[in-house]
Order: structure tokens, then C-alpha cells, then sequence
């Protein structure tokens, strides 16, 4: 937290950037997640000052939103769709596969520098399964087809692609 | 020249088309070649993907599954000229599956360049919007009322109706708000729109606005669909630039707008009032009905909210008239649907139809059964919190009423197989499961139900499976069922109870039909 608190923006500058006059909490959060990959939680203060609402309806609105994430994302976040259609094509399995072979939990956060997360439908239910790795989109994706992805994913990021503890 | 046509649909691009297209201009021009590279939408037969087409004397000449690799194989191959090629499927108008289909509000999809306002007008667009200026509003709404178009996303209120309470509805700002918050598993008709025929959508929104006096419409977008977003945005700039948009729609007196809200990933804001929450910026907690939304929504005025297929139907019955749409179909389920193969499906895609085919038709006719080669077993139509239709009810037709009289729903037309490998048992855990993770909190049927209910799934599934934990299980469904605010509580009991019915043995239980008694 501390680490990443020195390279974001500070937030009384997020709020100047972003708080545009008619835009709804929800556009401006987007707005900042897009910037800085997250919304820091000292933002709430000062956004909720800028819009006359209280901290706690701006700290609801980012907790009961999936989308939105009060950390630093990991170098590599992988999101496999888990729902129905996928799961009749062996996402289950695929999840497995790919939390053996990355030595991550799915929805646990980030130790490393990869994360997995669930997500449920991405809109690719006739190429199922379905996932996106960095915002990519990935459709019939096998084990194989993963390691490959996951591995130029990696490089791209400059990530280390095992479970190792990052420094 | 020759004409190229690679899909920038999201589906095509997650299996690489933006490779194929570079690929192919690069080989072009290596050859020097006169190539016109289009990127169209998808057509889709999803299965096909990324379904390369190529303009000929003959028709438009596909094909399918192409890799970036082996571009310039294709090329040797004769490729510009539609030359033969194990990845050559002909011209793809003919093909069955899309020949059969009776396509009406996806009659451009894949044809045309997504953005290009040329292609769509040249393709039949605009000719409602023209029509319904031309219209009175009262006697717009009892066209579209006996057009007997219902809402597609599921609830299937007649769209008529709807419109006509809010042009009734005195207000000084009225709304047209457009749910694309395609949350639902197997379903991408919606998305299919955004990406490969976005302008029969602001069409219809335009005509709503007209119809009903809103002069601000919104299209709320899932987060997950990037690409939509994009494309949607990209075209409500044109359609400005066109003149369809802004302060004088087609040079008329009334004026038009309309922005894209994205979304952040929470499915109950697929529902109507819990989406009017969002779109005001706040959490997707669920509204009490009444008042309804057409009387007080968005920000407390008058609304129109359709989901977007509704709003995407409404151009062609303008342009056509209600009597050419509503000959289509069957029963008081009118026009077409557009059916969406999903899951585990050989052939999986976009199958628009009248109302009154049936699963057995679209799965083997058109499917060609499972991808995995293995017997269908199951197969759960309308998204998560429908019901899983086991053989026995395969020939029912795809009807409102039909499905009803077995507890089950059309929903949106979203269609998930599962073949003989399935556990119904882990999938009924998995949609109390979802409700859990889902729920916005509001009514303690669903908060608490959903929860309860994944354990005492998890109990009988552990062998528990004495008749105590079944009525209870069932007691619960039925207080979610009469106790919720809304569908995702009320109805995450249909797709549990009707593996339990049908699928007994996944639970552990015997196929004996006692168990409804207990």
C-alpha cells in the first residue's frame, strides 16, 4: 500500500482531474480506476466533499461494485469466466489447471504478482471458456492455449510468471 | 479491387481476427495486391470464427476459422478469387444455418460495416425513425402494441404499453433509458448488436424518444463489455454528425440525445430499478414497485427502460409496419427471438426465428449437438435464474405462454447445453452460489435464503439426503420465491428446483418421482 501510495497521484489532484461538472460518482470512479488502475481509498475524503456526499454513500458505491478495487491491481490479472455456459466446457477444471500452474488462489488477492479472479459472463458463451487477461479477450481457451497466453502476458508486463514472493 | 471482409466483433477478435486482418493486408500488399480490407460484423455463426468473407460474382465466399498463420496459404490457395480451400465453406448466405433463420432485427448483422451510417442506411436504416416522425405518437403506440413486440430481456411486458404509459406522463423531462446489462450466462444477442449493428439500436431509442416525448436517452453498458462500449461510442458520434442525433432529429422539431453509462460489474443491475440506481451513480440496491419506472424512474421522471433487443426490434416494425411483425410467431408470443446457442454446442450462435421452434430443432438442427460429441442432457434456457429443461421437455415450442404452464422461461432466448457429464446438483449449488454473491442486500429472502440454500445443497450432496433437508430445501425456494423483491431472489429457485425435479440421481437421490410429494 505505502509503495503504491508514492506513485499515485495525490488525491486532492485525482478529484481536480476527474470530478467534471454532471458526471455521476459512478463515471468519476471509472475515471480514476482507468487512470491509476485502482481507486485509493484517501480519494473518498475529498470526492465525497467535491460532490456533497457523505464518505460512507462514496465508499458504498466503490465496495458494492465488483468492478472497482481499493488496491493496485497485480501486473497480471487473469479473469476466468466461471458461469454457466463456461462451465459446461470445463471451466472448473481450467480454473484448477490454471491456479496449479500459476501457484495463485482465485478471488484472493495478489501475493505475487499475478492475480486470478472470477468473473461470471463475458459474452463469449457459444466460444466458452472464456477469459481476459490484462483487458485481452480470450475465447475456447484449452490449458495449453492459457500457458501460452499467460507467458506473453508475463513478458509483456515485465511479471515473473511463478508464485514467487515479489520483493 | 477485391473486398475483404474480417469481423471486429469481440467475439472474432478473442480469437485473434485483428491478427487475421493484419496478416492478410501485409500479404496483400507483399503481393501487390488490390485489396479493400472491411471489417463487417459478425454474422453470428460463432463457430466460424474468425469467419473470413471474400466479395465474388457468386456471393460473398467465406472462410472459416482462420488463423494468421496460415494467411498466406489461403493467398496461394486462390483466397481472392473464393478459391477451394479445406477452410472454404462457400457462400455463406447459403449456408443452412443462416439461410433458415428469419432474420428481422438482426437483418444487417454481419453484412455491414458496424460504423458505417452509409451501409446502414443502404441496408434498410433510418426508414423506421422516417416513418415514426411522420407518425402521431398516440397512434405509434397502438402500432406497436398490436405489433405484439414484449420486452426481450426477459420479462416480456408488452413494449406498447410501456411507451404509451410514459407519453401519457406529464413531466418536463422524460427518459429512454436502454438495459444492456447482458449479465446473463449464454446470452450475446444483446452484445451483438452493440458491436456488429450498433445503429439499430440508437435508432430505436431515437424513435422511443420521439414517441414518447424524452428528449435523453442512456445506454447502460455491463463493464464487461469493452468493446461494446467503444463501438457505441464511435456511433452515437456518427449518428450526431449524420444529423439523427441532437437538437433536430432529421432536420424535425424534436430533439434527441444520448450517452453510454458503463457499468461495474454487479449482475443484479440488470434489473430495471436496481440499473435507475446505478445510472444516478449510487449503489444497485433495488427499487419497490410501484411506482414503476415508466411513471417514476430515472431521477424521478417518467421512463422508457427496454432492454436492447426490444428497443433494436422497434425500427423494423416501424419501417414495416405492425401487422409484417406480428404475422411471425405464435400465441400471444409474437414476431421473432433472436435464440442464442450457448455452452457445450458444436455449432454455437446467433439463431434469430419466430416464436414456436423448439429446443429439439435448434439444438440438433441447427446446433448439431454437443461440442463434446456426448448425449445433451440438460439445457437451461433464459439465463441463470431460468429453469434446466431435461429431454422429456425438448418439444415444448418456444413460447411465453408454453413455457410458462411448466414453470419454465424464454427469458431472453438464451440457451446453455450441457451434455451427459453434468452434475446438476454442483450447477443448482452454483446458482445459490451466484444469488449469494449477487444479491444487493436489500430483502432477506434473497441476502439469507441464498446462502442457506448453498448449504443445505452442500448437506444433501454430502448424503444427507433425508426427506427433512429436502423440504427444507424446498421451503426455502418457496420463501425466495413468493418473499423477494425481485427476480434474482425470486427466481434463483427455478433453475435448483427443476435439477431437483428432474435431475433427482445428481443429488443422490432416487429417480422416484415421491419426493414432490414430500
Amino acid at each position: 500500500m505505502t509503495q503504491t501510495q508514492l506513485v499515485a497521484p495525490a488525491p486532492q489532484e485525482l478529484v481536480r482531474r476527474h470530478v467534471t461538472p454532471g458526471a455521476s460518482l459512478m463515471a468519476i470512479l471509472h475515471a480514476i480506476q482507468d487512470d491509476v488502475g485502482y481507486v485509493p481509498p484517501a480519494v473518498v475524503a475529498p470526492l465525497a466533499e467535491a460532490l456533497s456526499l457523505s464518505r460512507a454513500e462514496v465508499h458504498g458505491v466503490i465496495t458494492y461494485y465488483h468492478h472497482f478495487r481499493s488496491e493496485p491491481p497485480a501486473r497480471v490479472t487473469v479473469q476466468l469466466c466461471r458461469a454457466e455456459a463456461c462451465r459446461s466446457m470445463g471451466t472448473e477444471a481450467l480454473a484448477q489447471h490454471i491456479e496449479a500452474h500459476t501457484g495463485c488462489q482465485f478471488d484472493n488477492g495478489h501475493q505475487t504478482e499475478t492475480e486470478l479472479e472470477s468473473v461470471y459472463c463475458l459474452g463469449q458463451c457459444a466460444l466458452s471458456p472464456s477469459m481476459m487477461i490484462n483487458g485481452e479477450l480470450y475465447a475456447k481457451v484449452t490449458p495449453q492455449k492459457f500457458e501460452r497466453l499467460y507467458a506473453a502476458a508475463c513478458e509483456k508486463a515485465g511479471a515473473k510468471a511463478n508464485s514467487e514472493e515479489t520483493a | 479491387m477485391t473486398r475483404i471482409y474480417v469481423p471486429c466483433d469481440s467475439a472474432a477478435l478473442a480469437l485473434g481476427a485483428d491478427e487475421v486482418a493484419s496478416a492478410i493486408a501485409a500479404e496483400a500488399a507483399k503481393r501487390g495486391a488490390d485489396v479493400q480490407l472491411v471489417r463487417n460484423g459478425s454474422r453470428g455463426l460463432l463457430w466460424l470464427e474468425p469467419l473470413v468473407e471474400v466479395e465474388t460474382a457468386e456471393g460473398r465466399i467465406g472462410y472459416s476459422n482462420v488463423d494468421a498463420d496460415e494467411i498466406g496459404a489461403l493467398f496461394d490457395a486462390g483466397l481472392l478469387s473464393g478459391g477451394a480451400h479445406e477452410k472454404n465453406v462457400g457462400v455463406v448466405d447459403e449456408l443452412p444455418y443462416l439461410k433458415k433463420q428469419q432474420r428481422l432485427t438482426f437483418a444487417r448483422i454481419g453484412i455491414t460495416d458496424p460504423l458505417s451510417t452509409d451501409d446502414y442506411v443502404a441496408n434498410g436504416g433510418i426508414e423506421g425513425l422516417r416513418r415514426a416522425l411522420e407518425t402521431n405518437g398516440d397512434a405509434a403506440c397502438e402500432a406497436l402494441i398490436e405489433s405484439g413486440l414484449r420486452g426481450r430481456g426477459g420479462a416480456a411486458f408488452p413494449a406498447g404499453i410501456k411507451w404509451r404509459t410514459v407519453r401519457g406522463a406529464l413531466a418536463d423531462q422524460k427518459y429512454i433509458v436502454c438495459n444492456a446489462d447482458e449479465g446473463d450466462s449464454g446470452t450475446f444477442s444483446d452484445r451483438l448488436v452493440m458491436e456488429s449493428d450498433p445503429y439499430v439500436l440508437i435508432e430505436g431509442m431515437i424513435i422511443a424518444g420521439i414517441v414518447t416525448g424524452a428528449t435523453k436517452g442512456y445506454i447502460y453498458v455491463r463493464s464487461e463489455y469493452p468493446h461494446s462500449i467503444t463501438t457505441l461510442n464511435r456511433a452515437i458520434d456518427r449518428a450526431r454528425e449524420a444529423g439523427w442525433l441532437g437538437a433536430s432529429v432529421l432536420g424535425s422539431a424534436h430533439a434527441f440525445e444520448l450517452e453510454v453509462a458503463k457499468g461495474a460489474g454487479a449482475y443484479v443491475c440488470g434489473e430495471e430499478t436496481a440499473l435507475l440506481e446505478s445510472l444516478e451513480g449510487k449503489r444497485g440496491i433495488v427499487r419497490a414497485k410501484p411506482p414503476v419506472p415508466a411513471l417514476v424512474g430515472l431521477f424521478g421522471k417518467p421512463t422508457v427502460i427496454n432492454n436492447v433487443i426490444t428497443l433494436a426490434t422497434v425500427p423494423i416494425i416501424f419501417a414495416k409496419g405492425a401487422a409484417f411483425y406480428r404475422d411471425f410467431g405464435m400465441g400471444r408470443s409474437r414476431g421473432t427471438l433472436p435464440f442464442q446457442l450457448a455452452g457445450n454446442v458444436k455449432h454455437g450462435g446467433l439463431v434469430e426465428l419466430a416464436f414456436g421452434v423448439t429446443l429439439r430443432e435448434l439444438i440438433y438442427e441447427y446446433g448439431g449437438g454437443t461440442a463434446s460429441g456426448r448425449p445433451a442432457r440438460a439445457v437451461q434456457v433464459g439465463g441463470p435464474l431460468g429453469t434446466y429443461l431435461p429431454e422429456s421437455q425438448w418439444d415444448i415450442p418456444l413460447d411465453y405462454e408454453a413455457y410458462a404452464a411448466v414453470g419454465a422461461v424464454v427469458g431472453h432466448g438464451g440457451l446453455v447445453i450441457h451434455d451427459d457429464t453434468s452434475n446438476l446438483a454442483d450447477l443448482a449449488q452454483y446458482a445459490m452460489h451466484f444469488c449469494a454473491l449477487e444479491s444487493c442486500g436489500k430483502c432477506t429472502p434473497c441476502r439469507i435464503g441464498s446462502t442457506r440454500g448453498v448449504e443445505v445443497i452442500e448437506k444433501i450432496r454430502a448424503g444427507d439426503t433425508s426427506p427433512k433437508q429436502i423440504t427444507l430445501l424446498r421451503d426455502l425456494c418457496d420463501t425466495m420465491v413468493s418473499g423477494s423483491l425481485c427476480a434474482m431472489g425470486g427466481m434463483t429457485p427455478y433453475p435448483v428446483l427443476s435439477a431437483l425435479e428432474h435431475f433427482p440421481e445428481d443429488f443422490g437421490l432416487s429417480k422416484a418421482p415421491s419426493q414432490k410429494a414430500a
